[in-house]
């Protein structure tokens, strides 16, 4: 069948700003919009930018708004949204060309809340242990595997991008919740500060954008509660 | 152009569990770069699902030797066994290593790692199915990539995220360093290091259906053998038997190692057949074969008879919801199917190169069939070959091998840097490259010349003609084929000639590594008069320890592939008939 696909379009060597331009393309109802971005670059405008690796929703380079929602676009089929098909970059991050976003300011907030294990202890040779409800504890956040979907669909972050954003809140709480790990305080200290979890407004629309169906929201909300009991 | 000078003593090309592994060990010993053109956290070892094995024997009795037996076995003899016994041997620290640093490790109730079954691996050389695997649910990769990649952020390693090497500076045998490209701007950096790692991961886009990322280029094997770097073993490259129908999309033998079942179109559990004793899990290269063999026989299912069920209806919704998520909601994603409740359509796809860059043990890279050591050069990962794959990859042995010579890059690199002085690149090192480059912007695009469709056609004949089964003819073919592509690719153009996020110009050079792999795979398996493991010739059926034990080395010569040959290092295990 043949569908209506438009694409939001900024080059940096030629445009002040972005356009809209459209595409008919020959597409099967199974096919993933990474898919019909392929089309486009490959047999019509091989300028077209956006990023993309593995193909099924495991590396997160795909992250961009399609009819007005991010979603991974190697994850959603065609048979599933409606036409014409609106594609657009994430939002509240510098465009680079076309669907290319700057993501330093992404990776430096992930930075900021110390997304590694701290724990100085003697741990002997051979692993420590953690009962599997430990273990539970944390499982959800996890399975981040930083596209930014979350953190560009926050209103919040729309209009203070000095707020960390809700994938660095799942990161640090992917630690804070982590029996093996010892620096939950000073992790919880960064995201007392104004930037940090208190920012949020629980608009959960993290929640509906995170491709890996973490429970994004409900993380922040965990942080809080345990950021309340740190003196 | 700009071009952009930097001065390191060491750069790792490459940020998956290989690149990463590699930095931690070399970072605290010296001025490190790691370039990568994806972001670490996109790569391709975050596809890994179903585990890595050690002989922790958490669940039951096992040891490291029972682990080397299995894998030389599973390599179909062809693997260097001294080098599997390192793999083994320092599996089981490597493993805890990962766990101290944060790795999320699945648990058992007494709260050690968990440990599962996967395909090839037994107890007591060959008793029973082993539990070794220590997995974290089926996202072990993401979970690995994602704990060194934290590691290197606690310890401040230096980054060049979307960058891409394009080239390598050897004078007269001896490494001076990388000229990369800068993505986002077209801008051409020129790293002098004295030790680079190439950590460029596998290159299963040379075929049509593959599990593999976009990005899987070979890259790192590319540059090498454009310099006349050989490159081993490239005819065993593994298909695994479990790709989503058509996409190719790879659901773990964590399936089979959890009791799921391969049916074909008359629901018969045909790997009864093929492998009596280990059926569902013998290693991939004989359920592959047995898969082919089903369809080529008329047994596969589907209109087209051109694929068979994977079964896990039986396995009960809480198991399939605790051990294998993320690949049953790719199934919901991809095939609008519950797996809870339907068999789920599969064929084999292309996964895993057992070939790659020669290296020795402490990932030295080696330029010639002797054993030469190429100063200052090292490759640890899927682009390399040590080899202890061999013939035949068994599962989970690869997110293994990224971090135990993952490692000892990294190690190589110190030494090799405490031992030697800086070299210097001149300003224009990076002239061949930035002419290169101004070549392919000038040249108006046409079609007939367009990346696409010379890709297309590379990866829809090398599926046909240098699958699961070869032969003279189809490897004769092939040839021909790859040499009239070459031909077109001399003249291949493109239509983008800006500067910013130029991925068309980075997929016209990533062709010419697809070329050369697959010029190499063609060449190698052409010249391999035998079937072993991973390479089934249907003219040679019979595997040939007399004469063909041995790696091969292609090099290139102009534009064909000149071949010489290595003995594999024995050891404990004497070459035997392969059953299971
Ligand atoms: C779907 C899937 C599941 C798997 N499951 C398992 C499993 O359960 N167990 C197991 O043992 N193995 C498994 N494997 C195999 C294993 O995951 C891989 O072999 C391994 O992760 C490769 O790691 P690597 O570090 O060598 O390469 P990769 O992780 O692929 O990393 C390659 C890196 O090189 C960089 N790069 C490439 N070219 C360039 C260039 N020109 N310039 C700069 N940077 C460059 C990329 O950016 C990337 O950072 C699986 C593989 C797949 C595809
Ligand atoms: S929490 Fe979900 S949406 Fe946010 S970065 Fe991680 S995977 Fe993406
Ligand atoms: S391309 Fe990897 S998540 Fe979409």
């Amino acid at each position: 069948m043949d569908i209506k696909v438009n694409i939001l379009r900024y080059n940096p060597d030629t445009d002040r700003k972005g356009h809209w331009e459209e595409y008919i393309l020959e597409a099967d109802p199974d096919e993933r919009i990474l898919d019909l971005l392929h089309k486009v670059k490959w047999f019509d405008d091989g300028s077209l930018a956006f990023r993309r690796s593995c193909a099924h929703g495991v590396c997160g380079s795909d992250a961009m708004v399609v009819n007005g929602e991010n979603m991974l676009a190697c994850q959603v089929l065609v048979k599933e949204v409606s036409t014409p098909i609106k594609i657009e970059p994430i939002r509240g991050l510098p465009v680079i060309k076309d669907l290319v976003v700057n993501m330093d300011s992404f990776f430096d907030s992930y930075k900021k809340v110390m997304p590694y294990l701290v724990n100085d202890d003697e741990p002997g040779e051979r692993e420590r242990l953690q009962s599997p409800e430990d273990r539970d504890r944390f499982e959800d956040t996890t399975k981040c595997i930083l596209c930014a979907a979350c953190t560009t669909s926050c209103p919040v972050f729309w209009t203070a991008d000095t707020y960390v954003g809700p994938a660095a809140i799942v990161n640090a709480h992917r630690f804070v919740f982590d029996s093996r790990d010892n620096a939950s305080k000073q992790r919880l200290e960064i995201l007392k500060d104004v930037d940090g979890a208190f920012r949020c407004r629980t608009a959960f629309n993290c929640t509906s954008a995170c491709p890996r169906g973490i429970q994004v929201t409900k993380a922040i909300e965990d942080v809080k509660r345990e950021t309340l009991t740190i003196n | 152009m700009k071009v952009i000078k930097h001065s390191f003593d060491g750069v790792i090309v490459g940020a998956g569990g290989a690149g990463l592994r590699a930095a931690i060990e070399a970072a605290p010993h010296m001025k490190l770069a790691v370039i990568t053109k994806l972001y670490p956290t996109r790569s391709h070892t975050g596809a890994a699902q179903g585990g890595m094995s050690a002989a922790l024997a958490n669940v039951e009795e096992d040891n490291w030797n029972w682990h080397s037996f299995d894998t030389v076995k599973g390599s179909d003899y062809l693997a260097d066994q001294p080098a599997v016994d390192i793999l083994c041997k320092e599996a089981i620290d490597s493993v805890v290593e990962l766990e101290h640093w944060g790795l999320p490790f699945s648990r058992l109730e007494n709260g050690k790692i968990a440990q599962r079954r996967f395909g090839g691996h037994t107890v007591k050389e060959g008793e029973a199915p082993a539990f070794r695997a220590c997995y974290a649910a089926d996202r072990t990769g993401h979970m690995i990539l994602q704990t060194l990649y934290q590691k290197c952020v606690s310890m401040g390693v230096t980054f060049f995220d979307e960058f891409q090497v394009l080239d390598i500076k050897i004078d007269d045998g001896v490494c001076k360093g990388v000229i990369a490209y800068e993505i986002a701007t077209g801008d051409i950096h020129i790293f002098e290091a004295r030790a680079v790692t190439f950590a460029t991961g596998g290159f299963g886009k040379i075929y049509k259906v593959s599990s593999n990322a976009h990005s899987l280029t070979g890259d790192g094997p590319g540059i090498l053998y454009q310099k006349g770097i050989p490159l081993e073993d490239m005819e065993f490259y593994q298909f695994h038997p479990t790709g989503i129908y058509r996409l190719g999309i790879l659901l773990s033998e964590a399936a089979r190692g959890e009791g799921g079942i391969l049916r074909n179109k008359d629901g018969e559990r045909f790997m009864e057949r093929y492998a009596p004793s280990i059926k569902d899990l013998a290693p991939r290269d004989m359920v592959s074969r047995a898969i082919a063999t089903e369809i080529s026989e008329g047994n596969g299912a589907g209109p087209n008879n051109d694929f068979v069920y994977l079964d896990l209806t039986h396995l009960g919704a809480e198991t399939i919801k605790q051990k294998l998520p993320d690949i049953t909601d790719f199934v919901r994603t991809y095939v609008k199917i519950e797996p809870i409740n339907e068999p789920i359509p599969v064929q084999p796809t292309a996964h895993y190169a057992m070939g790659g860059i020669p290296t020795d043990v402490n990932a030295r890279v080696l330029s010639d069939a002797t054993g030469t050591v190429l100063p200052g050069v090292y490759s640890a990962g899927e682009s390399a070959c040590v080899s202890v794959h061999g013939a035949n990859r068994l599962g989970t042995n690869s997110l293994l091998d990224i971090v135990v010579f993952g490692k000892r890059a990294g190690q190589s690199m110190v030494d090799y840097v405490s031992s030697t002085k800086p070299m210097a690149l001149s300003d224009n090192a990076a002239e061949d490259l930035t002419s290169k480059i101004e070549n392919l912007m000038e040249k108006d695009h046409s079609l007939e010349f367009s990346v696409p469709r010379i890709r297309e056609e590379l990866q829809d004949t090398m599926e046909e003609n240098a699958k699961i089964f070869r032969s003279e003819d189809s490897l004769e073919k092939q040839t021909k084929i790859l040499s009239d592509l070459r031909d077109r690719y001399q003249n291949v153009t493109i239509s983008d000639k800006g500067k910013v996020f130029n991925t068309e110009l980075l997929e016209a050079i990533e062709l010419e590594y697809l070329l050369d792999m697959s010029d190499t795979t063609v060449a190698s398996a052409l010249h391999r008069k035998e079937s072993r493991g991973a390479h089934s010739r249907v003219d040679h059926v019979e595997r040939d320890d007399k004469n063909w034990l041995k790696h091969s080395f292609a090099f290139k010569n102009g534009d064909s592939v000149k071949l010489e040959y290595k003995d594999v290092e024995l050891g404990n295990y004497e070459p035997k008939e392969r059953k299971y």
